[in-house]
């Protein structure tokens, strides 16, 4: 009987195309007719630039979400590793240490968020939203609320280098993917990663160490984040404390976008690069018509609900089908 | 009434220091948070004299009532095994309609109208999200949070719109006895939550859908349409939490609300309401009400720079939720 119903399930999971490779090429074309100045070149490594932070913090949110889990202190997380890469540069540290720095806030606070979610089994929501309020908090205190100006003039050069013509930060963003595609696809660590959203109790029933996978995951999303701390402050040329409060949205957004589930450990790491772009090709699209930020948001928000409206009624339908 | 029997029944057997051998759960669960606020409070009254004196005592119980407001919406989203991340954005969202109704020349009941619906309607908008579309109440209300965020920016555009006709002010500032008048919509929420949860037939349905919303369905409780109704009513309360709160500060500004979300999610958590559905009460929310608009009000007579207090909100938040599931985990242990 339960075996029965298991088949039934896999079956489902032959998916049809998702959602996100239509939306995205839809969005694309109207943009490229519909908006002046677009399709330039000079606009296109814009968006380049413009979506490499997202599409690097997007890649271990990815992970976070298919191991059922959400982690909305990465704003202020990024705000806090940027923050401690302007001053530790300020105290006159190479860039290299100084990042390092950053990395190891990130990945500490990281092995924060993953114990207390998979060892006490604590509310993933809950603890991440506490940790914002935290990683917020000591980034007020660091900055008595004021930006960081980096006086070191190299980290704005290495933002500003390009390779054959490609932006540092977009090559950047593309080695954080390739990263997380070898990590995701070709180890056993990927593989656990799918395993602990399908199913952890098989997991530990199999005898491997779950929890320590599961704390792993988080502690990749702080790497990612201390490493990301490198473009926005390239980027700025400074810190603020609050600059990257609400970035999470944007990620977990894309991921959603993607077509990664919250539930039973299905996802497309592609299909948040695509979820990036998407999310960076409306925003650009709506810059240059001149919409403002706070409507930018409110239409991303609006983007995926319809991708999850036309994904539930398309699921509903294949389901329908099948009885 | 049982509450206080039992708790001299339990001061009588100050050496047994478990409170919960001898009353329900419920019962020993307010009596600490009872021995927290007296603690807090005495400890406060030793460091500061400001603290009390009769104007901050107020303050602190006005903060209380305001979070409480907010909270008693979001515990009934909780004790249904749900969450909603929206409702301090609800709060900016409703409060800068109100402020910009009253601004053009509306009527306070007009502008209290507008904050209303269009609270209740992202209340709503939370529960068919939820149950509609299937998304997990986080991740819905989350999605709903920057949206209204967007709104209340696109909304006010930077500005700050100030000064309220005195009427209006009155909801927030005015007094009756002696006592400020949103200590009386607090209790009054209070008592009027207090039947629907404990007496009420949609009371036990909502924390029978959180103990476990299966059970609950094949038991023939319309699961679905209790929780639209409980996403409508937490919307309903954020409206009515940011009329008062607009009255009070006689500002809007679109960053209004957004401090007090960490705050009252902390203050339902140690106010004993479990993350996982199903168990906790409103008075216990309003003792965690009461605790966390003490933390605030210490805070800010130790002149604590205000740059420190998401650090301290989001630690006791997290000590909240690590004291929700030990607890939980003893209480398994012990059967």
């Amino acid at each position: 009987m339960e075996a029965s119903v298991e088949r039934v399930s896999v079956v489902r999971t032959r998916r049809p195309v998702p959602s996100i490779v239509a939306t995205s090429a839809v969005l694309a074309v109207a943009a490229m007719l519909g908006v002046p100045g677009f399709a330039s070149s000079g606009n296109v490594t814009n968006i380049g630039l413009q979506v490499s932070i997202l599409l690097i913090i997007a890649m271990p949110m990815t992970l976070v979400i298919l191991s059922e889990g959400l982690d909305l202190s990465v704003g202020a997380l990024l705000s806090l590793c940027a923050v401690v890469f302007a001053q530790t540069l300020g105290l006159g540290w190479g860039m290299a240490l100084a990042l390092g720095a950053s990395v190891a806030v990130g990945m500490l606070t990281g092995l924060f968020n993953g114990a207390l979610i998979a060892k006490l089994g604590l509310p993933p929501f809950v603890v991440t939203l506490g940790t914002l309020g935290i990683a917020h908090g000591i980034a007020l205190v660091l900055t008595d609320g004021n930006a960081v100006v980096v006086g070191n003039p190299s980290v704005a050069q290495l933002y500003a280098w390009t390779i054959l013509g490609i932006p540092f930060p977009v090559i950047f963003a593309l080695l954080a993917y390739a990263l997380t595609h070898l990590l995701l696809y070709h180890t056993r660590f990927g593989t656990y990663v799918f395993a602990i959203g399908g199913n952890r109790d098989a997991l530990l029933l199999a005898g491997i160490k779950a929890k320590a996978f599961h704390i792993a995951i988080y502690v990749f999303g702080g790497l990612m984040v201390g490493l990301a701390a490198l473009v926005l402050v390239g980027r700025m040329n400074s810190a603020e404390p609050a600059s990257a409060i609400g970035m999470e949205f944007d990620a977990i957004a894309a991921v959603v976008l993607g077509g990664t589930s919250f539930e039973r450990g299905e996802g497309w790491l592609f299909g948040t690069v695509m979820g990036v772009v998407t999310i960076g090709v409306l925003r650009n699209a709506l810059n240059l018509l001149g919409i403002e930020s706070s409507l930018q948001v409110v239409s991303v928000g609006i983007l995926v609900l319809l991708v999850v409206v036309i994904d539930s009624v398309r699921k509903s339908r294949v389901n329908g089908a099948k009885a | 009434m049982s509450i206080l029997n039992n708790s001299r029944f339990v001061w009588s057997r100050v050496s047994q220091l478990d409170v919960r051998h001898h009353v329900g759960e419920e019962t020993a669960t307010l009596i600490y948070r009872a021995v927290l606020i007296v603690l807090i409070a005495l400890v406060l009254a030793f460091a500061t004299a400001a603290f009390s004196a009769a104007p901050n005592l107020l303050n602190v119980l006005r903060q209380a009532s305001l979070m409480f407001l907010l909270a008693s919406g979001l515990t009934l989203v909780i004790l249904s095994g749900g969450f909603d991340l929206s409702i301090a954005a609800n709060l900016t969202l409703s409060a800068c309609l109100a402020a910009g109704v009253m601004k053009t020349g509306g009527s306070p009941i007009l502008a209290a109208a507008t904050a209303l619906s269009c609270s209740t309607l992202i209340g709503l908008l939370n529960g068919l999200a939820v149950t509609l579309l299937r998304l997990p109440p986080f991740l819905a209300t989350y999605g709903m949070l920057w949206v209204v965020q967007g709104l209340a920016f696109h909304y006010m555009g930077g500005n700050e719109i100030y000064g309220f006709p005195t009427a209006f002010r009155t909801l927030g500032t005015g007094f009756l006895g002696g006592i400020p008048l949103p200590v009386y919509m607090m209790v009054f929420v209070l008592i009027g939550a207090t039947i629907v949860t404990g007496g009420l037939n949609f009371g036990r349905e909502i924390y029978a859908i959180g103990a476990n919303s299966e059970v609950a369905r094949l038991s023939g409780i319309p699961v679905r349409r209790r929780k639209i109704a409980v996403y409508t009513i937490s919307g309903l309360m954020s409206g009515i939490a940011a009329l008062v709160y607009l009255a009070r500060v006689n500002a809007a500004d679109s960053a209004m609300g957004e401090p007090l979300l960490l705050p009252v999610i902390a203050a339902i958590l140690i106010g004993g309401t479990s993350l996982f559905g199903g168990a906790g009460s409103l008075l216990g929310t309003l003792s965690g009400c009461v605790i966390l608009a003490l933390v605030i009000d210490g805070m800010n007579l130790l002149n604590l720079n205000a740059n420190w207090q998401p650090l301290v909100i989001g630690s006791v938040l997290l000590i909240a939720v690590l004291a929700d599931v030990l607890g939980r985990g003893r209480k398994e242990r012990i059967g």
